[in-house]
């Protein structure tokens, strides 16, 4: 047991090791090419600093870009997505369950998951104008189907044995889906919601992109029309550093719900052809 | 053939329903056309010459970008997969470099390459090389131990080993990548298309039709099509890894 | 005694016309309360689909089960399974002690009651420790001592148990063998257990039905004369055991019954006139087993009936159904 958090501890020292090393080999790369494209990452981070940052203590010491477009971006990528979760996670698992359902279904659910996301945008832009509730409708539209699919695939996981278990034990429907079919889908739909994570916060950009007047994606739009690439870099690594937090919030989440796992190291070699 | 019966039946009445709510009047119908409109608008422009110029566009740099993509990804993953400390760099670098949405890039590289068909085909070549890349390193990883100690009991040499066991060994894996990345690849060159980068393609074409007069039926037409070659390019691949590596169970699994 | 469980005229086909194939016809039986009644039949034989249809977890397409008095329809409230695939039945994502309240809480049983009696059933079961582990931390016997608490925590008034001890090693069979008897002694609980291990059935059970091939029928019923307290080293050498296994042998083979002199039938002769007594995929050669029996059991108990037993020589009334 002791091996864990050593071998843990020796992976985190690795990873960042190589991070930093990286990072100086771009900035002695850009430092020689010396172009207005790509600045050096010390140049880059001085101007995170001056964007986002002020010397106000009633806005926390935050520059009000941060309230006008960062949070706003994120409010609307992340509610976007939330709404993905709940309709694809229920709706998911009713069709998982359901054979005949799923069959009436499955050949819409494939044309519909099989269309660009961002080809969603002009159709929501059309129906709403500009706004939130355009990029709210692409979003949820667009990363919808890896949860919906993945929780269809993980409730049909539930084996022949164990329905026979809980109806032998007259389980009622609630505990049914609760403790059986959801725990059963959990792995799967944990998959799901990452992949949808991931295109929710495309989209977002995208949208914001297209057509918007605020928001992350607006303002790298901005700092191409006004040829201010050392601020679109600054915004390109908050997107960077946005992404692999909310995907590292997400994986430590899915840690502690499927911590009933047997763990790689500690299962024996058979528990893989088994499960 | 029941389930595809109910398939069918599901379809039909989602377009039932659609045409029907089209008429109700909940929305003008510039806004919300019955489905029968889309339809007829799509024909229509099915027989255009320049709409299936855009079709050909899009579906063009798609290959294109695929192709250059797997050319790229494949044999750099073999040469970096062989060496376990750079395959383990790799994966650290990529782990950052990754949740940077490539959409985001979008801007720089038109002021960068401009506004010809390269645009869409590099950004694409680099939202797609990861997934290939990552399989092809992978199944390496993978590789079991006893076809190398064959392959050696039988006097192959490293680059024998590579060519003959490792790489054949490795393409499911590495057709799986390159599944993952074609439809990656297609949103890329949409999203492109959708920002103004290129002068031609169904996202150009379908960002035309959305702005000033709201024509919802030519924009849905527009969907439809890139659902259709979204669908077709799914299948396509499916079939092909199917005929190709019918043998392995990864072909299977990765349904 | 009363009775607990009535089967009568079951029978179930799957499928129709040319595909159609009778897994069981014109089966029928009763079990009455406090007793353990084996079902003893060839692998593939039905026994799942006749313990399927007593569970109510199907409708058989003919007969009727009646469980105390009332026709089964539907899984009854008062009855509780142990499956063979612990490592399935057991819920993955709960503790031990979770999945041995989990059935309770669809009874609308307390928090606090629930606790005390998943405490009290893993006590039974010898894992009284091991609450608040996860199954995949347990050995397979374990487990299957899990599943076996989680169903005497529901008290049932029957408890079916289908191939319960096929899934693990033999020395762990032994001590779930023994660990039975001595809950269900204590419990004094209404056991019907499906197996296709000859040995099995007639050490554990008060009779033992056996079943012919499919179209599965019950072939004889032979009651088992040992005493309630058995051992897995003096009970299997015993002449009564050893005759016994005999028979059931013979009856699932479809030959006729032995005579029924006194038994003469010695341990080493059933270990090698062994082909009679394999029904299905048995490992080791079952003659061999009380040899390799494990030193430390669970059950204590086992020297109190054995001299007696020894010269039990009774005779048996064997009432034999021919295979229609």
């Amino acid at each position: 047991m002791s091996e864990q958090p050593r071998r843990r501890a020796l992976g985190f020292l690795e990873r960042w090791l190589v991070f930093a090393g990286a990072v100086v080999v771009w900035e002695i790369v850009t430092r020689i090419s010396d172009s207005v494209f790509f600045p050096p990452p010390s140049k880059i981070v001085q101007f995170c600093a001056e964007l986002w940052f002020v010397a106000e203590p009633t806005q926390l010491f935050l520059a009000d870009t941060v309230y006008e477009d960062i949070l706003p971006s994120l409010a609307r990528a992340l509610g976007g997505w939330l709404i993905t979760a709940v309709v694809g996670i229920s709706l998911g698992l009713a069709l998982g369950r359901s054979r005949i359902a799923y069959e009436y279904l499955n050949p819409l659910v494939t044309f519909l998951r099989s269309v660009p996301p961002p080809a969603l945008i002009p159709v929501f832009m059309v129906a709403f104008g500009i706004g939130a509730q355009m990029q709210i409708a692409t979003i949820v539209f667009g990363a919808l189907w890896p949860v919906l699919l993945n929780s269809v695939d993980g409730a049909r996981s539930v084996d022949r044995v164990k329905t026979d278990t809980a109806r032998s034990f007259r389980i009622s429907r609630t505990e049914w889906i609760r403790m059986v079919v959801f725990p059963a889908a959990l792995p799967k739909i944990f998959a799901g919601l990452r992949t949808s994570l991931a295109i929710s916060l495309i989209l977002m950009v995208m949208s914001e992109l297209v057509s918007s007047n605020h928001g992350i994606g607006y303002r790298i739009q901005l700092s191409q029309n006004t040829f201010s690439f050392d601020t679109m870099w600054a915004w390109l690594v908050l997107l960077g550093a946005l992404g692999y937090l909310l995907n590292n919030a997400l994986l430590a989440l899915e840690r502690r719900m499927l911590g009933w796992q047997p763990k790689r190291e500690a299962a024996p070699a058979t528990a893989k052809a088994g499960g | 053939m029941r389930s595809a019966l109910r398939g069918a039946i599901g379809v039909a009445g989602f377009l039932l329903l659609w045409e029907a709510a089209g008429h109700a009047g909940f929305a003008p119908q510039n806004l919300f056309p019955p489905v029968s409109m889309v339809f007829a608008r799509l024909g229509e422009l099915l027989a255009t010459e320049e709409f299936l110029r855009e079709i050909i566009a899009t579906v063009l740099a798609w290959l294109i970008a695929l192709a250059v993509a797997t050319g790229i990804a494949v044999p750099l993953g073999l040469l970096l997969g062989s060496y376990p400390a750079v395959r383990r760099a790799t994966k650290v670098l990529v782990e950052f470099i990754r949740p940077v949405p490539p959409v985001a890039l979008i801007p720089l590289l038109i002021v960068l390459i401009g506004n010809g068909p390269e645009t869409k085909i590099s950004l694409a070549v680099f939202g797609a090389l990861w997934p290939i890349l990552f399989n092809t390193i992978y199944a390496l990883d993978e590789l079991e131990p006893m076809y190398v100690e064959t392959a050696r009991s039988f006097g192959l040499g490293r680059a024998a080993i590579m060519t003959r066991v490792a790489l054949p060994n490795a393409l499911p894996f590495i057709f799986t990548g390159v599944r993952i990345s074609a439809s990656i690849a297609l949103i890329l060159v949409i999203s492109v298309e959708l920002r103004g980068g290129g002068t031609a393609g169904i996202g150009y074409w379908m960002l035309g039709v959305s702005q000033g007069i709201r024509q919802m039926d030519l924009v849905l037409a527009g969907t439809l099509v890139a659902g259709v070659i979204g669908l077709l390019s799914n299948y396509g691949l499916e079939w092909l890894q199917r005929r190709l590596f019918g043998w392995n169970e990864i072909a299977q699994e990765a349904r | 005694m009363t009775t607990m469980l009535e089967v009568s005229d079951l029978g179930h086909t799957y499928g129709s016309g040319d595909t159609a194939y009778t897994a069981i016809s014109d089966l029928s039986f009763t079990v009455e309360t406090g007793e353990l009644t084996c079902i003893v039949g060839p692998s593939g034989c039905g026994k799942s689909t006749l313990l399927r249809a007593i569970a109510g977890l199907h409708t058989p397409t003919g007969g009727t089960v009646r469980l105390k008095g009332e026709t089964v329809a539907g899984v009854p409230e008062d009855l509780a399974v142990v499956f063979q695939d612990y490592s399935r039945s057991l819920f993955p994502w709960l503790t031990v002690r979770d999945n041995v309240e989990f059935p309770l809480r669809s009874r609308g049983v307390s928090a606090d009651d629930r606790a005390s009696r998943a405490a009290e059933a893993l006590e039974w079961v010898g894992l009284g420790k091991a609450g608040k582990k996860y199954p995949w931390q347990l050995s397979g016997g374990m487990q299957q001592r899990v599943s076996i608490a989680r169903a005497l925590a529901c008290r049932p008034s029957l408890l079916l148990m289908d191939e319960p001890f096929a899934s693990v090693d033999a020395q762990t069979r032994f001590e779930l063998e023994d660990l039975l008897l001595r809950v269900r002694r204590e419990l004094n609980a209404t056991v019907l257990l499906v197996t296709h291990d000859i040995d099995e059935s007639v050490y554990l059970g008060d009779r033992v039905l056996v079943l012919s091939k499919p179209p599965a029928t019950v072939v004889a019923e032979l009651p088992v004369d040992l005493p309630p307290v058995r051992d897995q080293i003096t009970t299997r050498e015993s002449d009564a055991f050893v005759s016994l296994r005999s028979e059931v042998a013979r009856l699932l083979h479809g030959k006729e019954p032995a005579t029924r002199s006194a038994p003469q039938v010695t341990s080493e002769a059933a270990g090698t006139g062994d082909q009679g007594v394999h029904v299905a995929d048995g490992g080791t050669p079952k003659g061999q087993r009380t040899v390799t029996a494990p030193k430390n059991r669970r059950n204590g108990a086992g020297g109190k009936g054995r001299k007696k037993h020894m010269k039990t020589k009774k005779k048996r009334g064997v009432t034999v159904q021919r295979p229609r």
